[in-house]
């Protein structure tokens, strides 16, 4: 340990060796279920990290945050599907879907951020609530979203040519398509988190803590609350308008069911649970939670017939069970979380 | 005319029902400061559990209002123990935790609800039997029915039994002081975690009832009927000005009639562009407008923030 600790570059490459392989490692051993699993388990992880910026930097409590990753998911299924007929390429989309979703944050930031805590919070849900019923219902007198049916056959996000729905042959050497997209997946995750550490440890980052902790000191020391909190809405928004792109082009299918409450619960779920505004620990929330729900319902049905002989518990029901089970638990245990930030976990012992 | 008036007690109706789960959220709010986002499941618990004393009861041979007044009463109190469990469980050891730690925790004890209540219940959807009577009288135009009435009724009387609770009892003294300041309470003797509990336990009888209405009202119980439900109830308690007990009503019936009338005349205004099936935005429209004009409700008092 002492020789990675003095080079730390080497520790650094263990690590990008390690996630490099994981895909064939995975694929070898788990099956493509699993790799598929995981390359949402990195949309998720963009996702939480966006929505970390609004609830843990910031400490403005969004529970629609979703409907920016809807938008996001959309605008890139209109652009890039026989829908309208249109076939935009992939740059040129992911850049707008952040940009539109921003502007999403603004507009429902603008009105809404002098309220505080559970106001918010109610009107974040409300907006998302009217997001996904404005896609469930725009397929009429104007069919934009094709209703509840969703928009199927969007194109597969394709990179200098080759869509990365098909594998690749390198000198020989087969990379299968769920892997490809899961180095796409990986670097933008990581230019994601280089991003968000930057920020936390920038003026605005320590503006959004300064908020979280006191927004009278915060204004009293000068800081434009209102704008700052914005731009919070904004960046959180944009994140989440590319993960919803992403998400878009690796379905390939996009229907308003994909964007529920739940869905938003979840992503806030793994910020709370990973550590409310510490990178590490949200993407260690996002991983867990995109990961033990897919667990359960894997092992549920064989576990059920190894104990008793036959299944007892429908696994969906056994899934979501275990899954408030366990959001309960670790809740009760580790309420800060399960890796938070050593900032907070300092003011709690002083508590 | 005629379908003014009737969307006006259709909304009225269905706002009484919604008034009744918003008192429950905004009991639990004034108190603790906590959105209790299980509360929509304990409405949805109450309404299965009464369809199921009913049907147990339904080859007895009692009167049927008879029936229906037991499986009202059978699904109050399986509510109240459910109540107090979740906050003894869910709640109570997070009292001093970060203040989203609590919400995480009434997520996941509203998804063990929703699962338990389909693994007991099914997927399906229930009909209800229709044990009241379901006559109708004219006024003015506007279909009437007794179920109606009798749902406007009950929530009439139980809210103002409430208001009674709360302002005229020892008991409703203790949660008023609890909900001012617990520390100071404690100080004059008043044991604060009783009175949580008690908060707890009220709140879902009162859901527990709302959730008998509101699937005699639709005929329907099936175990996701809690959660848009909870939503619009809390809406409401917003709507009103959370922690205020005649806020939350208030915020329902306004609710529900916005709502009805919204579904009647959006089409008609828009000129068939929107349909009723955005009933639910016109909801959350109201809301959001709402707060943005007056940011702690219709009957919100200007509080300075709790840091």
């Amino acid at each position: 340990m002492t020789s990675l600790r003095t080079k730390p570059h080497l520790g650094l490459a263990l690590i990008a060796l390690a996630l490099a392989l994981l895909p064939f490692v995975v694929s070898a051993t788990l099956g493509n279920a699993w790799l598929r699993i995981l390359d949402f388990a990195l949309i998720y992880i963009m996702l939480a990290l966006g929505l970390n910026i609004v609830v843990g930097f910031a400490g403005l409590l969004d529970l629609g945050y979703i409907a920016f990753y809807a938008v996001g998911a959309y605008l890139y299924a209109l652009l890039a599907s026989p829908h309208f007929g249109l076939h935009w390429p992939v740059w040129a989309i992911l850049p707008l879907g952040a940009l539109v979703a921003g502007v999403f944050g603004v507009l429902l930031g603008a009105p809404t951020l002098r309220l505080r805590g559970d106001y918010l919070a109610i009107v974040t849900l409300g907006f998302g609530e009217i997001v996904r019923i404005f896609m469930n219902n725009l397929n009429a007198p104007i069919n934009i979203t094709n209703g509840p049916k969703g928009i199927a056959r969007i194109d597969p996000i394709t990179i200098a040519g080759h869509p990365l729905s098909k594998s690749l042959d390198v000198f020989g050497f087969t990379v299968p398509g769920l892997a490809l997209y899961y180095y796409l997946f990986l670097v933008l995750a990581i230019l994601i988190i280089v991003v968000g550490i930057r920020l936390q440890d920038s003026r605005i980052g320590r503006a959004w803590v300064a908020i979280r902790e006191d927004e009278i000191a915060a204004k009293a020391c000068g800081i434009d609350t209102r704008n700052v909190k914005l731009l919070a809405f904004a960046m959180g928004a944009s994140f989440g308008g590319v993960a919803g792109g992403l998400f878009a082009g690796f379905q390939e299918f996009v229907s308003p069911e994909s964007f529920g409450l739940m869905e938003s619960v979840m992503v806030l779920c793994m910020v709370v649970l990973g550590g409310m505004g510490h990178i590490p620990g949200v993407i260690l929330g996002g991983l867990l939670l995109a990961v033990l729900p897919e667990a359960f319902r894997h092992g549920a049905a064989p576990l059920q017939q190894a104990l008793f002989g036959k299944t007892l518990i429908d696994p969906e029901n056994l899934r979501m069970l275990l899954f408030g089970l366990a959001l309960i638990l670790v809740m009760l245990y580790k309420p800060a979380g399960l890796w938070p930030e050593p900032r907070h976990r300092a003011e709690l012992k002083k508590s | 005319m005629d379908i003014f008036l009737q969307q006006l007690v259709n909304g009225l109706t269905l706002g009484s029902i919604y008034a009744l789960v918003a008192l429950g959220y905004t009991m639990v709010y004034g108190i603790l400061g906590l959105i209790n986002f299980a509360h929509g499941e304990v409405v949805m618990i109450g309404a299965l559990v009464a369809l199921a004393v009913m049907k147990l009861l339904a080859a007895s041979g009692l009167p049927l209002p008879l029936i229906f007044l037991i499986a009202l009463i059978v699904a109050a109190m399986a509510c109240m123990v459910l109540g107090f469990s979740i906050e003894r469980i869910a709640y109570r050891p997070l009292r001093n935790a970060p203040r989203l730690a609590p919400l995480i925790t009434a997520i996941g004890v509203s998804i063990v609800l929703q699962q338990l209540a389909m693994m007991i219940w099914g997927r399906s959807y229930h009909a209800v039997p229709s044990l009241l009577p379901a006559e109708s009288y004219e006024v003015l135009g506007a279909q009437i029915t007794q179920l109606q009435l009798i749902i406007l009724l009950v929530a009439a009387l139980t809210m103002t039994g409430l208001i009674l609770l709360v302002n005229r009892t020892r008991l409703g003294r203790a949660m008023r002081a609890t909900a001012e300041n617990p520390a100071i309470a404690g100080l004059m003797g008043v044991d604060a975690n009783r009175i949580i509990a008690m908060t707890f336990m009220i709140g879902s009888a009162l859901g527990a009832l709302a959730g008998v209405l509101v699937s005699a009202n639709y005929g329907i119980a099936h175990y996701n009927m809690g959660f848009m439900l909870g939503l619009k109830a809390f809406t409401a308690a917003v709507l009103g000005g959370i922690g205020n007990l005649g806020g939350a009503m208030l915020g329902g019936v306004l609710l529900g009639v916005i709502e009805a009338l919204g579904a009647g005349y959006i089409g008609d205004l828009t000129g068939g562009v929107l349909g009723s099936h955005y009933q639910d935005v016109f909801a959350f429209f109201v809301l959001i407008v709402v707060l943005v004009f007056r940011p702690s409700g219709l009957m919100g008092e200007k509080v300075s923030e709790r840091a």
